[in-house]
């Protein structure tokens, strides 16, 4: 039998749980699901476990099944554990036409996995994604919070080994005190 | 250098915080506002000033404000929409990362002419780094007595927080956005009633895009009927377009509306005429859901008329032989670039983003990009070609949200003004699933060899 981790914020992100709730109107917090979503997520090891969206209604007074609809609307939800670094590169109009699908191929080479692929080690999913804003520095990519722009393949080899060395698991919010 | 209005201090060192910002004339128009002008006398300023939407529609601004529902006993909400996520527009990010102070003064002096006490800036997920930056503008703001309870010693007293979104391009419609906002999926509410009525938590919400906020300010400023002094006829002000693709300079650049678009391409001052010295072939002018034209188009009109970045010439010509100005996302292609590959993504990307709740848009995107898919890697049939164009025809004016027609627009635009190119597709395979194809050999109805 695997031993099941206790699905409890910490403290200091409870308050943080708390302050985001506060900015809406009493008896709307519900409003506070896709922030909640996005700090159960990067608390959570990367990814939304049904045991997580349950404590996550459990803290917002609603169903469960309004979390998994709202979970599963949104692309920047992992609904599957994900690799350590989950390497977002964009591949919509003006990325492809500055070369995204080159930075997509040395990926793949580089690491020997396939898009939406998870290295054997667990260091990095590779998921191509649709337009993230950034198309006047293209070809980009998105690792946690971070963007990567105007992106060569020695740009990416630099990445890899950058990431590899740092050994942390990318998250959207950069420290669970701010969002 | 053209007028600036909202670009204009980007360069000063410290711009980001409080302390410079306010020394550069930051939040002159919130004490003008608060101290000098009622609500209503702000909203007659936009109104005057003629600026209209800044996230595509081109709506007036003002005109919306007026709608609002002021009789309703409910509370009333401002909601920035700062989802930006239409392929080629990167403005707002631009705005917010180097100067948010402007987007949050923006917000006060707003919320303040529509009677917000709570307003919200609701910004795509993908841009968290952005959240933390307006996170900090908002405190100083807070710190200094721009924000909170009486604001300026006034009697006005205003919230403001920031919303993440979480991946998903049709919570840049309003009435998705509102859904997302309340914590829900971002299904599109059927219209009427329009959130100027019941928005936000049924509540009377004003929904405008980060640019058009920040546009408030120099209106409040300078009047609005000196604004609409500036720019060409209904196309008053400037304009942030984020060029990108095949050019020297990709970036944001605020122009003066009735900037030649020829000038806006070749000149040095903007995107620097096209990169590795090749020829213009296609621009597509306002973002992804805008009409694609081909060269002759974009820079002159049918009529032969020079086309500018205004909202009225870049429409001439209906979509006959025009488009839009859009969201002002400004995608540049030069001789070597696939125009059913380029389509392909974008359709792909309609697909992916539609929500699922109108069936021409669920299914027929789906369709558009599996018959793109196949045109693209050389397994086409000629009658593919006007099954696109049928298909497009059908989502158009049939769905509850404008993500369908977005969605339509530049596949019947393409097959208009490229159709030789889908043709050679289905005519030259071998040459097609090479996918660099036009690289190696730009586009000729008639290839070498062939």
């Amino acid at each position: 039998m695997t031993e099941r981790k206790t699905i409890q914020f910490s403290e200091e992100t409870m308050a943080l749980v708390q302050r985001v709730i506060n900015r809406y109107p009493e008896g709307k917090q519900k409003s506070a699901l896709l922030p909640l979503l996005h700090i159960a997520q990067a608390e959570f090891d990367g990814w939304l476990s049904p045991e997580v969206m349950d404590y996550v209604a459990s803290i917002l007074d609603i169903q469960p099944i309004e979390v998994y609809e709202v979970a599963t609307f949104y692309t920047m939800y992992n609904l599957q554990p994900v690799g350590k670094c989950l390497i977002e590169v964009c591949r919509t109009g003006p990325c492809w036409l500055r070369g995204a699908d080159d930075i997509v191929e040395h990926f793949e080479k580089k690491l020997g996995i396939k898009d939406g692929e998870t290295s054997a080690d667990g260091m990095f999913t590779l998921k191509t994604v649709e337009c993230l804003g950034s198309c006047g520095t293209a070809p980009m990519l998105q690792c946690g919070a971070e963007f990567y722009e105007n992106l060569t393949p020695e740009k990416v080899d630099t990445l890899i080994d950058k990431l590899k060395a740092s050994d942390k698991r990318s998250s959207y919010m950069r420290s669970n005190k701010v969002m | 250098m053209g007028k600036q209005l909202l670009l204009q201090h980007l360069n000063v060192p410290g711009i980001e915080t409080f302390d410079f910002y306010r020394k550069n004339g930051g939040y002159a128009s919130v004490e003008k506002a608060l101290k000098t002008m009622t609500p209503d006398a702000v909203t007659e300023e936009v109104k005057k000033s003629g600026l209209r939407g800044r996230g595509g529609a081109g709506f007036p601004a003002g005109m919306k404000w007026s709608f609002l529902d002021r009789k309703s006993d409910k509370p009333r909400y401002l909601v920035c929409n700062a989802d930006e996520s239409e392929p080629g527009t990167f403005k707002d990010r631009y705005l917010m990362e180097k100067i948010p102070h402007l987007l949050v003064e923006g917000m006060i002096t707003s919320s303040y002419a529509l009677g917000a006490k709570t307003s919200y800036i609701y910004i795509r997920g993908e841009y968290m780094y952005i959240v933390r930056i307006l996170e900090k503008a908002i405190d100083e703001a807070y710190a200094n007595g721009f924000l909170g309870k009486n604001i300026l010693g006034t009697d006005y007293s205003l919230d403001l927080y920031v919303h993440p979104g979480a991946g998903a391009y049709i919570c840049g419609e309003e009435t998705a956005l509102l859904e997302s906002l309340e914590g829900k999926r971002g299904n599109p509410r059927l219209k009427p009633p329009f959130p100027a009525v019941a928005g936000l938590y049924a509540s009377p919400t004003v929904v405008n895009n980060v640019e058009t906020i920040a546009a408030v300010v120099p209106i409040v400023n300078m009047t609005g009927d000196e604004y609409a002094k500036i720019g060409i006829g209904k196309s008053t002000g400037t304009k942030l377009i984020s060029a990108s693709g095949h050019i020297n300079k990709p970036g944001v650049y605020e122009i003066e509306l009735g900037l030649p678009v020829e000038e806006f391409i070749y000149s040095d001052e903007y995107c620097g005429g096209i990169w590795k010295r090749r020829k213009l072939k296609a621009v597509v002018a306002g973002g992804s859901s805008v009409p694609i034209l081909p060269a002759d188009l974009i820079l002159k009109t049918a009529k032969g008329d020079q086309r500018l970045m205004t909202y009225e010439s870049l429409s001439d010509g209906g979509f006959i032989s025009g488009t839009m100005l859009g969201s002002g996302g400004f995608i540049v292609m030069d001789e070597t670039a696939c125009i059913v590959r380029n389509l392909w993504t974008f359709t792909r990307f309609y697909h992916h983003e539609s929500c699922g709740q109108c069936s021409p848009c669920r299914e027929g995107t789906g369709w558009m990009e599996k018959v793109l898919h196949r045109i693209e890697h050389g397994h086409g049939q000629m009658h593919d070609i006007d099954l696109l164009v049928d298909v497009a025809k059908k989502i158009e004016g049939n769905t509850i949200c404008p993500l369908g027609d977005a969605a339509a627009w530049p596949v019947a635009s393409a097959i208009r003004h490229f159709r030789e190119e889908f043709e050679y597709h289905v005519r030259f395979p071998e040459k097609v699933m090479n996918p660099k194809h036009f690289e190696i050999e730009p586009f000729a109805a008639e290839p070498v060899g062939a």
